[in-house]
């Protein structure tokens, strides 16, 4: 029981930074723009969000040294010790607003060269890729000194019960109100209840508003679009600048997750969420099912030992490659099968020229 | 070369100035006292010592051959992002072919080409039958290709470094010491260059440019490659058989960076290290290739430049990250895209003012 509330909770925490990225490459192609430098912007968005938790944490060390020591508080060491004393979540808030501003700008140069110049998109995606954690390193490295380019994530960003103050599952008795306790509060972040809020949203933004409308047709044809007088442009940079949006919140959830601190890399993981995202058909519910459904298998294969009716392959070494392949395996068999229903959005990749109209 | 291929290079080089003083901004920013310093070492150190030059030959081996696969694959309408996993199945099979069988090295390429070229079609095989994009697979399979070559090796002793009495579990054994013979000749070179790192890879690689850009350019089949990248419905129509082509791409796009993979591993000098990330030589290759405008020739020179500045990039530990070179190479391929605009308006230009002309010498005929 407790072991499947391990599994669970961890399955809902590497789905989150998996849902946000695909959800933003997924609004990022409706439009036309195929943003392959996901993962270049989840990495800047992990990059400054944890810098600023870092430089939080660091002054908040040191406002503790100084109560100490017996020393008052005065003006920003105040602030910052009853910021993180009182509402480390404000602060976490913040650092979100901050991994999804800097994800916009990154992307913006994604947009610039796309949309304005009419590059191969493949091309300036790769280039962000690259670069994205190339400049992590160079930055930590100068702020952080040699090789130590590691930025630690401060306990006080978790979630405990404690801390929530509610009481979850509490008329079922102890062994289910324990249950509830270890599936949400084993690795609870804010990322998880915004991220939920904003698939809310992006589902309602494409689906239900003018802006989503308008967004689609210049995925599917921007000269149609053109034709009534939507601006093509405009509509596929806030495409792009949406998923920047995304993207950079999910760096962060993905640093938040994987545990060991910011080391300038995503492993992946804007990569795979585009993989999450045809999974999903461009569909914000579907996109949600595939990224549940591609964690969980991950989770499976981390926890293979542990699981009792899982085969154990006696007489092969390091069996735990096994389960590591699969997750991708089952993704590939579910992706031919659901091949056939499969429809991307029909102009996507294709820079848009007027004069093509 | 043509006027074309005269603007595509002028257009390489001078992205390649503003990346070079980008990065010497960078420099200067993070550590003023020591960037002079520092942009000589990226310039210098590849040609200070023969040692240093034979590594530039050395890594730009593997580096040119997937960025001929990621290249070839360019050209004929596929994103070829799967070469890291299939430089990691090609090295698998060299090794294996090297280690376990004992065989001499020209096998041991070919068992990495027919190792690639499995894992390449697989992304072929998916795109021309069920449709599924082979960016998506590749990624898949790079993942699984990885796990798949660790977990296989792990249950194959012989292979391991610990069988051969090293004490390291974790590496493939060094093939001086399990097989002379599956070591890639030096030919003297090490001796001429004073340099471990150099043998005869650069050469094989080099010649599977050259073959690679006689296929694409002047073959029949070549040419039905290229047709079907630029429009699968055309060529289909001309009666091209479009699936076939699409695997025959991913083969020989796997078989080349399959190549990649033995080429660095039966150098003697690296070891296969099991581990669970994904090599960044296949990805490499992108960047390789992009600065090439995809032209095999031109790989040649790219790989060369960015294994040069890379080595160039080692010397700048530790008052600066290596990771500078990273940059500067992105920033020289985002500077690219913008010179696929540069390019369109060289011809544009050139374009209007033959038309001008033409229009001229009607009007002075009436």
């Amino acid at each position: 029981m407790m072991l499947l509330a391990d599994i669970l909770s961890s399955t809902l925490l590497f789905a989150i930074p998996l849902l946000l990225v695909a959800l933003g490459g997924m609004c990022s192609e409706r439009s036309g723009i195929i943003n392959i430098a996901l993962e270049g912007v989840m990495i800047i968005g992990a990059l400054i969000s944890c810098l600023i938790l870092g430089q939080l944490n660091n002054a908040y060390q040191t406002a503790c040294k100084m109560l100490e020591a017996g020393e008052g508080l005065s003006g920003w060491w105040a602030l910052v010790y009853r910021l993180i004393h009182d509402a480390p979540q404000l602060a976490v808030f913040a650092a979100i607003l901050a991994a999804a501003l800097a994800g916009v700008l990154y992307s913006l140069l994604l947009a610039f060269a796309s949309i304005n110049l009419m590059a191969d998109q493949t091309i300036g995606g790769t280039a962000l890729n690259m670069l994205a954690p190339a400049f992590a390193v160079v930055l930590t490295w100068a702020i952080q000194g040699q090789g130590n380019t590691t930025i630690l994530i401060p306990n006080w960003t978790r979630i405990t019960v404690e801390s929530s103050g509610a009481v979850y599952g509490a008329g079922f008795g102890q062994s289910v109100q324990a249950f509830f306790e270890k599936f949400l509060f084993k690795s609870m972040y804010l990322t998880t209840p915004i991220a939920i809020v904003l698939l809310i949203a992006v589902s309602v933004l494409i689906y239900k508003t003018r802006l989503g409308l308008r967004l689609r047709a210049c995925g599917e044809h921007p000269q149609a679009a053109d034709s009534v007088g939507i601006n093509v442009y405009k509509m596929r940079y806030i495409g792009v600048c949406i998923s920047g949006f995304l993207a950079g919140i999910g760096g962060l959830a993905f640093t938040v997750a994987a545990g060991s601190g910011f080391q300038s890399t995503v492993a992946g993981y804007g990569f795979l969420a585009l993989a999450v995202m045809i999974f999903g058909n461009w569909k914000p519910l579907s996109i949600l099912g595939a990224s549940l459904f591609f964690a969980f298998f991950k989770i499976i294969g981390s926890y293979s030992s542990s699981i009792p009716f899982l085969p154990s392959f006696e007489g092969v070494k390091s069996s735990e490659y096994i389960y590591l392949m699969l997750p991708y395996l089952v993704t590939m068999i579910l992706l031919v099968l659901t091949s056939k229903k499969s429809r991307a959005p029909k102009a996507e990749g294709i820079p848009y020229d007027k004069s093509t109209r | 070369m043509n006027k074309r291929g005269l603007v595509n290079v002028a257009a390489s080089i001078i992205s390649i100035l503003l990346g070079m003083l980008f990065g010497f901004i960078l420099l200067e920013i993070f550590n003023p006292s020591a960037a002079l310093n520092g942009l000589n070492n990226i310039l210098t150190t590849g040609l200070r010592t023969p040692e240093k030059f034979g590594k530039v030959l050395y890594t730009a081996a593997p580096l040119l051959m997937t960025g001929l696969s990621v290249g070839f694959a360019f050209k004929t309408g596929l994103f070829n992002i799967g070469a890291s996993g299939q430089y990691t199945v090609g090295a698998f099979f060299a090794l294996v072919a090297g280690i376990q069988f004992g065989l001499p090295w020209y096998v041991c390429i070919l068992a990495a080409m027919v190792g690639g070229a499995i894992w390449g079609a697989i992304p072929g095989l998916f795109k021309a039958f069920f449709n599924v994009n082979e960016v998506i697979t590749a990624i898949m399979f790079n993942w699984i290709g990885l796990f798949g070559v660790n977990l296989a090796l792990n249950n194959m002793p012989k292979m391991l470094a610990s069988f051969w009495g090293a004490p390291y579990k974790n590496k493939t054994a060094a093939i001086s010491a399990a097989n002379k013979s599956a070591l890639l000749p030096k030919l003297g070179l090490d001796e001429v260059l004073n340099s471990p790192y150099i043998n005869i890879g650069i050469f094989i690689a080099i010649l599977f440019a050259i073959i690679t850009w006689v296929v694409l350019n002047r073959t029949t089949f070549g040419y039905e490659l290229k047709a079907c990248g630029y429009n699968r419905n055309a060529s289909q129509y001309a009666g091209i058989n479009a699936k076939k082509n699409i695997v025959l791409s991913m083969v020989i796009a796997g078989a080349l960076s399959g190549v990649g993979g033995a080429l660095y591993y039966l150098s003697g000098t690296a070891q296969y290290v099991i581990e669970k990330t994904l090599l960044g030589m296949g990805f490499n290759g992108i960047p390789v290739a992009l600065l090439a405008s995809s032209n095999p020739l031109g790989t040649i020179f790219s790989a060369m430049f960015i294994s040069y500045i890379q080595v160039g990039g080692d010397a700048l530990q530790p008052q600066f990250a290596k990771e500078i070179i990273d940059i500067i190479i992105a920033v020289i391929i985002y500077l690219s895209a913008f010179s696929l605009l540069i390019r369109e308006i060289i011809t544009r230009v050139g374009a209007k003012k033959h038309a001008l002309q033409e229009n001229g010498k009607g009007a002075d005929a009436k």
